[in-house]
């Protein structure tokens, strides 16, 4: 699960990490108190950003035509005309894909006098199932290029999970970032928060780019967190309830959920080609081999293991909202499932469903034999394949001519 | 000789009374493995039956292992308690533990791995389908089966199978078996972005293992241990070995169903891991239905 950057900061800050002050905002009313209190604390420059679960905010454009989703101000004023302007909008940018994302939350903070951008992330490492801290000099851009053409400019430090981040690994860190005196004492506590956020919260990932020196009201330089952007552990959110209760609907595909309701792994993609598959490898093969033989698929559909005729039907009628589907290819390897019990799924789905788009099946496991002749004397005009192969090439052959 | 487990490996299944647990401990028993003992807590002293079996009950591994010798265990017990699971198998000092449960958050994971470094216990999994070493009678009916796989599409013989995906496991068994190819061993080591048993662990094994002949590795979308292995196999590699990778296909930044299936940061692309295969001379599978084959005409 991804959330907003206001709530990771929420959560950042709980663990100590230090924000720019700010507040959240859903009108442009709410836009100018927050601003006019910021302003009145001494703030002398604002930003007011859009909160959407993609990135390249600052560079998107509106499909009002207005530009940017992340905008500096000085007055109330300005940010309540900023706010008018993005809220109930939707925000293209080179991560949402075409459709955009509706904005229906801001975050009006303050915008430091930034000194120096940095980089720090924690994640795990697949190669030693270790967290593992990344952090760079090069903050505020894009880290997979820092890492592809200057790899040296990042620092990668293993925290041993029975130990817990240690104190000498965040003054190895800091000396490694180039930072000195109070600032490396404020970098070294900021990394043991970053880590706790990371490990308290079951998190799978938080990025903090930039994390900024700043000069502070007082004066002083100060680090902190201008960005954060965190993701969840899926399989962890039974046991953080405040955590469950920051997920945005809104920000998920509405077909999406309706699958999740049914037990149904389901992703839209923009073929034409929908799948039907029991398993995750399998599922993953049958959109390779539909792009393999010419099409594309429509989607990533997992029924799992089971495959009931409530899912199966669930399914069927998941995948037939999607307008740009064409046709449809069920790819079930029923390894204990019974063939034949999925096969008089399908055939009531199909006629509850009322489809009349082409049907590809192809069934292997278990009672086959069974599976198939229903399938047969279902009356339905549905066209079945051998092996995989050749349940792909006949379901490609009904929308490629 | 197979790897890992033989058909006279004595297996304990954890949480054989939940419905998942006693449903696949069942087909094991149906399969012939020798299935010595469950262990669910609470419910030590009594029977798990079927099909004329007799299956002691204890309230912990520690108590099954010393009063049945069992050396590897299934372990079916939920998300939130998996990890803890795993562990008391450790302590029992198992041989293996097959983890098959599915959701098991990774900060569990992470610790249960640091605590058991260094045991003898073996993990494989977790979210995996489990192990299958195909017996010789009908249907491969005598073998030891660990987990959820189907056991009747087995056939004992020659091939070594690894793979992070159940299904698609199960895909190219069923190839092999078809073409009346029989395996030596077939293992899920599961989905999950942490797991006890990498693919290199097993290629390892299966190229020990004087009765593997040739071996299948099966792959995905995310993390590098695809290409770990076909860096040790391009230097090291002594037997034919064929491949599939899953997800070409796949957007970035979505899980593909299986917790570990994500490209991110343009890492773990089905590219990248196809193109190792290549380099190390892994035949790569043009298509998920020629696993098989592949692998047959390098033979």
């Amino acid at each position: 699960m991804n959330i907003h950057e206001y709530q990771a900061k929420q959560l950042l800050k709980q663990y100590g990490v230090a924000v720019p002050d700010g507040d959240v905002c859903k009108t442009p009313e709410e836009a100018f108190a927050a601003a006019q209190k910021l302003v009145a604390t001494g703030h002398k420059m604002l930003v007011v950003k859009s909160q959407i679960h993609a990135g390249g905010r600052g560079k998107g454009t509106f499909k009002s035509g207005f530009k940017g989703g992340v905008k500096l101000c000085k007055t109330a004023a300005e940010a309540k005309d900023l706010a008018t302007a993005m809220l109930g909008n939707v925000l293209v940018t080179k991560q949402t894909g075409p459709d955009g994302r509706l904005v229906s939350t801001l975050l009006v903070a303050g915008a430091p006098n930034i000194k120096k951008e940095l980089y720090l992330a924690v994640l795990l490492d697949r190669g030693n199932s270790r967290p593992l801290i990344m952090a760079s000099t090069e903050g505020g851009v894009d880290i997979e290029e820092v890492a592809e053409k200057t790899p040296e400019k990042i620092v990668k430090e293993h925290v041993d999970p029975g130990m817990g981040f240690q104190g000498w690994q965040g003054r190895k860190i800091a000396a490694a970032l180039g930072l000195k005196g109070d600032l490396a004492n404020q970098c070294a506590k900021l990394l043991a928060g970053v880590y706790k956020t990371w490990w308290e919260a079951d998190a799978s990932m938080v990025e903090i780019n930039p994390l900024c020196i700043i000069e502070g009201t007082d004066g002083k330089d100060q680090l902190v967190a201008v960005d954060a952007k965190i993701g969840l552990d899926d399989n962890a959110l039974y046991r953080h309830k405040d955590i469950q209760a920051m997920r945005d609907l809104a920000e998920e595909s509405p077909l999406e959920i309706e699958a999740s309701k049914f037990n149904l792994n389901y992703i839209k993609l923009d073929g034409s080609i929908a799948c039907l598959v029991n398993g995750a490898g399998l599922a993953m093969a049958t959109m390779d081999i539909i792009q393999h033989y010419g099409a594309s698929p429509a989607n990533f559909l997992d029924v799992g293991g089971g495959a009931s005729k409530d899912q199966v039907t669930a399914a069927f009628k998941i995948i037939l909202s999607d307008p740009s589907v064409k046709a449809i290819f069920v790819n079930i390897f029923g390894g204990i499932m019974d063939c034949n019990v999925i096969a008089t799924g399908i055939v009531a789905a199909v006629k509850e469903t009322g489809l009349k788009l082409p049907l590809v099946v192809r069934l292997e496991g278990n009672n086959v034999a069974a599976g198939k002749k229903t399938l047969a004397e279902s009356g339905l005009t549905l066209i079945t394949g051998d092996s995989m192969a050749d349940a792909a090439q006949k379901v490609v052959k009904t929308v490629v001519k | 000789m197979a790897i890992l487990v033989t058909p006279k490996t004595k297996l304990l299944v954890q949480g054989i009374t939940g419905e998942f647990g006693a449903r696949h401990a069942k087909l094991s028993l149906d399969y012939g493995t020798q299935l010595v003992a469950g262990v669910t807590p609470g419910k030590g002293g009594q029977f798990f039956e079927h099909g004329g079996a007799k299956v002691p009950i204890f309230d912990t591994v520690a108590d099954a292992v010393k009063q049945t010798g069992a050396t590897a265990s299934a372990v079916f017990v939920p998300p939130p308690f998996a990890a803890d699971a795993i562990l008391e198998g450790v302590d029992a000092g198992l041989d293996l533990v097959v983890a098959i449960t599915e959701g098991i958050p990774v900060r569990d994971m992470v610790r249960a791995k640091q605590a058991m470094a260094g045991s003898k216990t073996r993990l494989i999994g977790p979210n995996c389908p489990g192990i299958v070493t195909p017996g010789t009678g009908k249907d491969s009916h005598g073998g030891c089966r660990i987990g959820i796989a189907p056991g009747y599409i087995h056939k004992q013989g020659n091939i070594g199978v690894v793979s992070r995906s159940g299904t698609l496991t199960y895909e190219a068994v069923w190839q092999l078996t078809s073409r009346g190819v029989g395996q030596s061993t077939c293992v899920g080591i599961g989905g999950d972005p942490v797991n006890g048993t990498s693919h290199l662990d097993v290629i390892k094994l299966f190229m020990a293992d004087p009765e593997t002949k040739g071996i299948i590795m099966i792959g995905e979308i995310g993390g590098s241990a695809e290409e770990e292995a076909a860096e040790w196999i391009a230097k090291h590699g002594k037997k034919p070995v064929a491949g599939f990778i899953a997800g070409a296909t796949a957007p970035p930044g979505r899980r593909m169903g299986h917790a570990g299936a994500i490209v991110s940061g343009g890492k773990g692309t089905a590219e990248a891991k196809i193109s190792a295969f290549k380099a190390a001379g892994i035949g790569v599978a043009a298509t998920p239905s020629d696993m098989a084959e592949t692998l047959l005409k390098m033979m």
